[in-house]
Order: C-alpha cells, then structure tokens, then sequence
C-alpha cells in the first residue's frame, strides 16, 4: 500500500509506538544480526566499569531500524528512496519509544518527511529525513 | 565497511527484521511477498549496515581465535589499560553520531555485493555533555552481481573527551 501524492498535505504526521519498555535481550538480538558486538551494547561489566557509562544502552543503528519500520509501514515496501538521520540522544533498557513523520513537501512524485523518534519523557533519540515515491 | 562478498540471504534479512521489531511479512514470508508491490521478499532500509558480517576486518566482532577482546572476561576489560590513557568515550571505536542511506534500489535475497568505503570529512566540536567531539565521515558504496550501485551509506562516528552525560 503505498502513499497517493494527492492525498498527502505538508504537515500531515503519522506516528507508531516502537517499543515498549526495551529489554537488554532485543538489543543482544540486533547486535547478532548487525554483526556490532560493541560491548557497550551487551556487556554490563564493561559498559559501567570501564566506560563509565551507567547501563548498556542501544545501538544507534537499532533505533534507525525501528523508526524505519514505522516508515515503511506508512509510506509502503520499496518505496524509502532516501532516509537519514542524527542520533541526538542514547536509548537505553526500558526505554518506550514513538517515531514520527511528518510531510515536508510533495514534488514530481517524491514525498520528503522529517523523521523524529521520542523517548517516554519526549526527548528526541533520532532525528532526520526520509524521502519516498509516491503514487 | 569494506566486504568483497555479502550475500543477501532470507533468514538473514528475517532475524535483521525481527531484531528492530519489525513484523511486516515481506520480510518473513516468500507467498506473502509475492502479492507485494516489489513481489518478492527485500531487505529492511537499513539492512546494508549488516555488512559488518562479511567486513573480514571488522573491528567490533571477536575474532575467532583471536585475543585481546576489549570486552568483560576474568576481567572488566580484555584489553590492558595504557598509561596515562585517559578519555576516549569509553572505547570500541566511539559512538555512532549519524547515518545515512540512498537507496537506488532495494535489495534482495540472491544479491550479491561488495561494499567499499571511502573516508569523508572530519570536523570538530565542542560539547558540554561529552567535552571535545571529533567527527569523521566514511562513504559506503555497495553494488551488486552486475556491478550497478544499488545503496550509498554515509557514517558519522563521533569520539568524545569523556562519557556523554545523560
């Protein structure tokens, strides 16, 4: 299903919940799968310890997997031409987060939407762009 | 990211799916895709930073037989700590500050690429969360059995003074 230009207005906003309540066990799942075994992510003893940090926290990389999901979901399979984005802040264990689109401009068949993913307290973890084909 | 071969096989792009939390069938399921817009099962958006798979240098994956692992073992760390080293955000390379994808087409199980990646810009900045930031960006072309760019990544890794602060 994809998206029809006609029916897209700059300002539209579509949003989906990501993930409730993030387990240590999702993120051990996305570092066998990416491959990035940076203990950061998994190893509890090193991350507080010899990092300093106070948990394991996300990759980047597993946020921008989820936020691609919802804009997959809304702008439908194959259709993502572009999609970029800043990790502005860390997502740790327990975190819920919502990621949102919002319509940019719709020109010669092409959809641009910010991309924003919140954390529960409504701090931004991901900011950026995705740009799509439209109908 | 650099890879001579990375095959684009379904249970990869299946477990990829469900490790982001994905559910959507195109990513399960060969029937279920066919009636899809592309009509075949293809990889989530950001599936080509699994490359790090065929990287055989990759440098955040224990090597087999390999020693001198930086994460916790007997020890918090495997690596010894140098002297006088101090800061580094917490080692493993730094943290991931941004990424970027232009997808000229999707992939697919069967595709075959190789990814080779070129540094780009390095930058600056101050910060008050982490101290001094030093960016650099790296260009990841990957192309397929016929040699056409199919994906254009561009990283950002970002080392920091000290722990971010959150």
């Amino acid at each position: 299903m994809a998206l029809k230009a006609s029916d897209l207005n700059v300002g539209d906003t579509y949003s989906e919940s990501l993930v409730e309540d993030l387990k240590r066990t999702q993120i051990v799942q996305y570092a066998g799968t990416s491959g990035d075994y940076n203990p950061l992510h998994t190893d509890e003893i090193f991350t507080t310890k010899v990092a300093g940090y106070p948990t394991v926290f996300a990759h980047g990389m597993l946020t921008m997997g989820m936020t691609g999901g919802m804009l997959t979901n809304y702008v439908g399979d194959g259709r993502l031409t572009k999609y970029g984005v800043r990790f502005t802040n860390q997502v740790w264990p327990g975190d819920s987060l919502t990621g949102t689109a919002t319509v940019e401009s719709v020109e010669d068949g092409i959809a641009r939407f910010a991309v924003e993913t919140k954390n529960q307290d409504g701090t931004v973890v991901l900011s950026g762009y995705a740009e799509a084909r439209v109908d | 990211m650099a890879a001579d071969k990375f095959p684009v096989e379904a249970s990869h792009i299946m477990m990829f799916a469900r490790s982001v939390g994905d559910d959507n069938q195109i990513y399960y399921d060969e029937e279920y895709a066919k009636g899809t817009e592309p009509g075949t099962i293809i990889a989530p958006p950001t599936f080509a930073q699994a490359s790090a798979q065929f990287d055989p240098d990759y440098f955040l994956r224990p090597k087999v037989g390999g020693d001198g692992w930086f994460g916790s073992g007997k020890e918090p760390t495997g690596v010894k700590k140098e002297a006088g080293g101090g800061g580094g955000g917490g080692g493993g390379g730094g943290l991931h500050a941004e990424q970027h994808f232009e997808y000229h087409r999707h992939l697919k199980p069967g595709d075959v690429l190789t990814a080779e990646t070129k540094p780009g810009k390095t930058w600056e900045k101050e910060s008050k969360r982490a101290g001094k930031l030093m960016f650099s960006e790296s260009v990841t072309e990957y192309r397929d059995q016929n040699g056409e760019l199919v994906i254009t990544a561009t990283g950002v890794g970002v080392r920091t003074e000290r722990p971010v602060d959150s």
